[in-house]
């Protein structure tokens, strides 16, 4: 569809106000398009000209902060990451996250997604508690190592592969493409040694076993984690580590300072430590 | 409780099994004209004409390997249709009974099936 003239867009908004609504509904708006706008400048529009009301999260306005996830046009998608023009009509439907609650209009309740995060111990997990809590330096990874998880760092938490998949829709044991592809980003990491923590819960019924591997998360997810990816290396990993297959490795020894060289000129100082 | 982990695998394994298992029926029953296993088809002609179905149901490679096929497609079969179920959002207490119900079920089947293995076995030698 060709945008050259488009002046008008229309909304459609699932609106959901809890003190007032029994169940959501839609309503519609129309607003001025202007190139470039994103779907998020346009929830702007709608609240300034129509609803002041309408409640939806955001903020950092460029596809980092992972809070704008919602549901467009039948695609969870971020919103400040979709132009309007991308969406090749002039009506846009736009509607909370599907398989979560909804607190508000377009604002889903992540706790839970995020809760099972904290479950998996989305953090380096390491027998050193001193080295962990005083840290005295850096830990020694190659490229190649980092490459392991790198792609898998990206997340941004938004939710949108939580809301595309199909096991999630049906089965709240299920952890989900986002708190899993996290699990693994942390065991595929040569600093940890969580792997045994981490596999408690993922040797249940809360790990990947019911992923059907359709891929959805891995479609949508806006950062280009591949969570599906992420979640079928955790079930090679999980059954590795069954037939005492898996790799054993020592987690990443501290980098050592290194000796006789002298700072090149110019080149600041770095800043102080925030952690100490 | 057995762990998810392991009845997974169990379930990857039991797959491969029924391929091997399933290709190897295959190969006897509908590819004779490509592969001919004469020892498996002595009579010549068609494997399912009564002489070669004699014939094989005298050796033991069969009931043994229909037994495996067997527990391997009801631990497949049962596992999956357990996993479709538990998706439909079941109470604890419903997977609970689903579990065993579909456990009993599959041991039934599976001690049935295996003596009607053996059986034919022993029928195909009396005759
Ligand atoms: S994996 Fe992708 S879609 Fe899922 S939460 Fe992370 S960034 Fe969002
Ligand atoms: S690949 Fe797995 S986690 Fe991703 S959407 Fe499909 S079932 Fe969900
Ligand atoms: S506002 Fe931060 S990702 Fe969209």
């Amino acid at each position: 569809m060709d945008f050259a003239n488009v002046k008008e867009v229309t909304y459609r908004v699932r609106r959901f106000d809890p003190d007032k609504d029994r169940a959501p509904h839609w309503e519609e708006y129309r607003i001025p398009y202007a190139p470039g706008m994103t779907v998020l400048d346009g929830l702007w529009l709608v609240k300034e000209l129509h609803a002041p009301t309408l409640a939806w999260r955001s903020s950092c306005r460029m596809g980092v902060c992972g809070s704008c996830g919602m549901l467009i046009n039948g695609s969870p998608r971020l919103g400040c990451n979709t132009q309007i023009c991308e969406l090749e009509t002039t009506t846009v439907a736009v509607g909370p996250l599907p398989n979560f609650n909804i607190i508000k209009d377009l604002v889903p309740d992540l706790m839970p997604m995020l809760e099972t995060h904290r479950q998996l111990l989305p953090f380096i997990v390491r027998d050193d508690h001193e080295e962990m809590e005083k840290p005295s330096g850096e830990f020694w990874q190659s490229p190649e190592e980092l490459e392991h998880y790198l792609q898998f760092s990206y997340c941004i938490k938004c939710g949108c592969c939580m809301a595309a998949c199909p096991t999630c829709a049906t089965d709240p044991v299920y952890s989900g493409p986002m708190p899993l592809a996290q699990a693994h980003r942390y065991n595929s990491d040569s600093r940890d040694n969580g792997f045994t923590h981490r596999r408690q819960v993922l040797e249940g019924e809360r790990g990947p076993w019911r992923c059907h591997f359709a891929g959805e998360c891995s479609r949508v997810c806006p950062k280009g984690v591949d969570p599906a990816k992420a979640i079928q290396l955790m079930k090679r990993e999980l059954v590795a580590d069954y037939f005492k297959l898996r790799e054993q490795r020592c987690p990443a020894r501290l980098a050592e300072t290194p000796k006789g060289v002298a700072r090149r000129e110019g080149i600041p100082e770095a800043p102080a430590p925030t952690v100490r | 409780m057995i762990r998810d982990a392991k009845l997974w695998t169990w379930h990857v394994l039991a797959g491969l099994v029924i391929f091997v298992f399933l290709g190897l029926h295959m190969l006897i029953m509908h590819l004779d004209d490509v592969v001919n296993i004469a020892s498996l088809n002595p009579a010549g002609g068609h494997p399912i004409d009564w002489a070669n179905v004699v014939a094989r149901g005298k050796m033991i490679f069969f009931p043994v390997t229909y037994t495996v096929l067997l527990g391997a497609a009801l631990f497949h079969g049962l596992y999956g249709l357990k996993n479709i179920l538990f998706e439909l959002n079941l109470g604890d207490g419903v997977k609970r009974a689903t579990t065993v119900v579909l456990a009993l079920l599959g041991l039934g089947l599976f001690v049935y099936g295996t003596w009607a293995a053996f059986a034919s076995l022993a029928l195909a030698r009396s005759l």
